[in-house]
């Protein structure tokens, strides 16, 4: 699997996306600067968590209008695979890659804790090597990850069987509508979630939940 | 031009004497551009007036320590080439103006302090110290402080590893807001400030200057009074942005071999690190201020060189290597600008619209710059065994665990993101935080201490006390502790008997940190901490970092197994004096301090490293604030796993052996072959100790002849206090 981080000038998970990718793929990813309008040839791109420019207005709404975010698109329009971390999320639902929004947490702070998700579907690139239904624990560090969206398209999202990852009942730690912890794009192949899978690779660092997800999109991307 | 006036010399905060010993230096008056330049170079901040005599008399050295105080950073070499470089820094008085943007540029200035070394900050440590709960300023000014420690350091991507908060009402009218940074460098790419050789271009780099933080080194330098509200404006604003890409725009230029010295732009901004960099290279500077990038229009000369706007750094360059410095800033969109040339003059020249507006021997900013031995007056320290009746261990357990000061932290440090960069192998919450060198199996275990309480009962034991519970935190997780960096809060040094309390803390500090080779190697002084005459508790914080060689093996307090033996090593004597016991039991504030023996931490502490090292223990937890109760009652609750318990046959009674606050003490838990050997080797190496009691299956803590509590029940206690005192 090519796999593609994009940097922005104050992405901070880039670096945590990059080994990670190395670690479970033996490869080094490309490191796509902000002003690239052009992508190389890959089968995944990552838009890591961080805080893109300053994030000072709504997250992510600068982003959507940088020069890689048009060849992101353009990639995902083509089939490719898109995973948003956090501000990744962010940027995705900014960019309309993803429904929705990323509000203010519901407690007005910043959240850095392990929650547990239930993994909700498995018929995607994302998480095909976790069962329905299981258990994962990735942590979250974000003070915008309240994900709102109208009803209609929460039904739907629902319906169609787009949300990934739900936190654990009583462990929602941000207020998002219905425990959405991560959703998916219509064509299942942009996955958007505020958990950090990249920061769950390493036993040491006190899990390894997140390697499946790497493993589902090694498996069916390379 | 302003004639300078006795009231203008005061309002900059300088003496009489002070201003006519400029005089004599310079055979002039100063105008009033030297003046600012003077008052700023001259304050408490920037000069250490009050203390550096004294602390001339701390240990500096070891063969580990790469680069001792002076520059902007401690330097120590972790091995393999990698170099660990750190520093702590208080931000008190802006803090308690206007919380969140002083707690945030405290943040962002220890960062650049550290980058501009060429490290690249890896972790970020604190020490909070506010008033009483019950204040009404309190719980605005934790929700501030903490949303701006956060709102920086996350933004950075540079993880808030753990630090301590305190609540007393010594800190009503001045809270402090001590934070840490630690780096990485490579041990051959360490950038100095050092601005050597004539005729080398000084550069300007990172955000405009605008007229923020005019005299915030002057106001750090004087007590608070009540209309201190007023000097807001002199509190900076913070743009972790501009920060993220001054590091990275800083850290590509040092890749390069164009920099001859760099130092960024801290207190007193333009004219510190100008008269520094100058001072330490041993040359002069000619600075042409129409050349700054400007925020605002018609800015003088004065509030260009007095300015303390964020994110900002100098640099002198290799001559011809300007055009390669400021491609790499364009590309981070950050402002480049050559403002000047070093000389060979040794004076700080400034040229303003085409006049000089400063011309000043560097020397007079620098070397001779007050120095003083105040007069001090010791006050003898608290004495004294105090006596206590008996009471119920587990009902004063689990109110000692719902107090303020021994409460779980979980509702501050979840507000920073404590796991980005990835290297986070030991989170907050345990005795000390370890982070990973990156790409390597190597950690590095910090920590941050001191009690307050303790300093001010005795102001020499005390500090003695904050560099042993530093020692002994990094040793707890398994790191050979390295070196420190020591923050210094006093009150106002004009008074002997807060004078007394600085001079006997740094000579705590000096025997403490020699008898355990743990040198200083940077370091800040806050004083003047008082409003209205009162001052804070003398609160010397301690910044400790210790290298452990292999991260597989490290230990954390949680307990992990049913059937482990629980054992005390160190001596317990029962020692209640300033105990949390005796404040939150008792409400009583006395008796003497638990003296510290260092000869036996130095034992017991390389006794208990050996056995983690060795792969042979993994939980342990050192005995601190609560004493033994305490401890058992974390490790219990981190690890979810019960125990059974007891005073095991010593003659000490309940009360003062589950929370009295001997030092020297470790809680270890090992399965019980293993502690079996353990306490022989103990017995053979004549420390003593006891096997206490053991993990259990129930979810209780039980103590013989007191009876059970559940682990529901102490966690309800230890995890409620801060979110109901913060969200109520």
């Amino acid at each position: 699997m090519k796999s593609a981080v994009v940097v922005f000038p104050a992405s901070n998970c880039d670096r945590d996306a990059q080994v990670a990718l190395k670690q479970m793929t033996g490869k080094d990813p490309h490191m796509v600067w902000h002003q690239e309008s052009e992508f190389p040839d890959v089968d995944l791109v990552v838009l890591p968590g961080g805080f893109s420019y300053g994030d000072y207005l709504r997250c992510g709404a600068m982003a959507s209008q940088s020069a890689v975010m048009r060849a992101v698109k353009a990639h995902a329009e083509r089939g490719g695979a898109v995973l948003g971390v956090c501000n990744g999320f962010q940027v995705l639902t900014e960019s309309h890659l993803l429904p929705g929004a990323l509000m203010r947490n519901a407690h007005l702070k910043f959240v850095c804790r392990p929650v547990t998700m239930t993994v909700e579907e498995t018929q995607n690139v994302f998480t095909r090597k976790y069962s329905k239904g299981q258990k994962v624990t990735f942590p979250v560090a974000h003070g915008e990850g309240n994900y709102v969206a109208d009803e209609e398209t929460l039904d739907r999202l629902e319906g169609e069987g787009r949300v990934v990852f739900r936190y654990a009942p009583g462990d929602n730690p941000n207020g998002s509508s219905r425990d959405i912890a991560g959703i998916l794009s219509e064509k299942r192949n942009v996955l958007g979630l505020m958990p950090h899978p990249e920061r769950m690779v390493d036993p040491l660092l006190g899990g390894t939940d997140g390697r499946a997800m790497f493993e589902s999109l090694i498996e069916t991307l390379s | 031009m302003t004639a300078i006036t006795p009231d203008i010399v005061r309002e900059h905060g300088l003496s009489d004497e002070e201003y006519a010993h400029i005089k004599r230096l310079l055979n002039r008056e100063p105008n009033l551009v030297e003046l600012g330049i003077f008052s700023v170079m001259w304050s408490e901040h920037c000069s250490y007036k009050s203390t550096r005599v004294h602390l001339a008399r701390l240990p500096t050295k070891a063969p580990w320590v790469i680069q001792g105080p002076g520059e902007n950073a401690g330097v120590i070499d972790v091995g393999d080439g990698d170099a660990c470089i750190f520093k702590m820094e208080s931000h008190n008085h802006p803090s308690f103006i206007e919380p969140y943007q002083g707690a945030a540029t405290g943040v962002g200035g220890i960062m650049r302090d550290v980058f501009t070394m060429g490290a690249r900050p890896i972790a970020m440590m604190n020490a909070l110290r506010f008033g009483e709960p019950s204040h009404p300023k309190t719980r605005h000014l934790v929700g501030g402080v903490v949303s701006g420690i956060g709102g920086y350091g996350n933004c950075m991507g540079v993880p808030t590893v753990g630090g301590e908060v305190n609540f007393h009402k010594s800190y009503n009218g001045n809270i402090l807001v001590n934070a840490m940074c630690i780096g990485l460098a490579r041990k051959d790419r360490i950038f100095l400030s050092a601005a050597k050789g004539a005729g080398n271009p000084v550069v300007y780099i990172g955000s405009k200057t605008g007229r923020d933080g005019i005299h915030g080194a002057t106001m750090a330098s004087a007590e608070f009074s009540e209309d201190s509200e007023e000097k807001r404006p002199t509190v900076q604003v913070g743009d972790p942005f501009t920060e993220k890409l001054l590091l990275e725009a800083c850290l590509e230029l040092m890749a390069t071999d164009a920099i001859i010295a760099i130092q960024d732009m801290g207190a007193a901004g333009l004219t510190s690190s100008s008269a520094e960099m100058a001072d330490k290279g041993g040359s002069g500077i000619e600075l042409d201020l129409d050349q700054v990038p400007q925020r605002e229009a018609n800015m003088t000369a004065y509030d260009m060189m007095l300015s303390e706007s964020q994110e900002r750094m100098l640099a002198v360059l290799k001559p011809g290597r300007e055009a390669q410095a400021e491609a790499i800033f364009r590309k981070w969109e950050l402002d480049f600008a050559v403002i000047g040339v070093t000389t060979d003059t040794r004076r700080l020249v400034v040229k303003h619209k085409g006049a000089m507006v400063a011309d000043l021997p560097v020397t007079a900013l620098s070397d001779e710059a007050p120095k003083y031995k105040r007069p001090y007056a010791e006050q003898p320290a608290a004495s004294g065994a105090v006596t206590v009746g008996k009471r119920d261990v587990l009902a004063s357990l689990k109110t000692i665990l719902a107090s303020p000061d021994i409460c779980s932290r979980r509702w501050v440090w979840e507000q920073y993101d404590n796991t980005v960069m990835a290297d986070t192998v030991q989170r907050p919450g345990g005795d000390a935080a370890v982070v990973r060198v990156h790409g390597t199996q190597k950690g590095l275990a910090i920590t941050t201490d001191v009690t307050p309480r303790y300093c001010a009962a005795d102001p020499y034991e005390g500090a003695k006390q904050a560099v042993a519970e530093a020692w002994r935190n990094i040793t707890a997780v398994g790191a050979k502790p390295l070196a420190v960096t020591d923050n210094l809060n006093f009150g106002n040094p004009q008074k002997p008997e807060i004078m007394a309390q600085i001079v006997r803390g740094i000579d705590g500090i000096g025997e403490a940190c020699r008898a355990l080779d743990f040198p200083v190697i940077g370091g800040n002084c806050s004083l003047y901490n008082e409003t209205n005459g009162e001052a804070i508790l003398p609160t010397p914080a301690i910044g400790g970092v210790g290298l452990m060689a292999d991260i597989h093996r490290m230990a954390t307090v949680a307990l992990k197994r049913e059937g482990d033996a629980i054992l005390l090593i160190g001596d317990t004597r029962g020692h209640l004096g300033q105990s949390i016991y005796l404040r939150e039991i008792e409400g009583r504030e006395d008796g003497a301090c638990p003296p510290v023996d260092l000869a036996a931490e130095r034992k017991n502490g390389e006794f208990v490293r050996k056995l983690i090292e060795t792969g042979r223990v993994d939980t342990v937890h050192d005995v601190s604030d609560g004493g033994v109760a305490v401890t058992l009652a974390e490790m219990a609750l981190a690890g979810g796993i019960g125990m059974d318990v007891g005073v095991a046959g010593t003659t000490v009674d309940a009360v003062p052996f589950f929370f009295g606050e001997d030092q020297a003490r470790y809680v270890v838990a090992a399965p019980a072959a293993e502690a079996d050997r353990i306490e022989s080797e103990l017995r053979a190496a004549g420390i003593i100790h006891a096997i206490i009691g053991r993990t259990i299956a129930a979810k209780v803590l039980r103590i013989e002849c007191e009876g059970e509590i559940g682990l529901s029940e102490l966690r309800a206690a230890h995890e409620g206090w801060f979110p109901a005192y913060m969200d109520s």
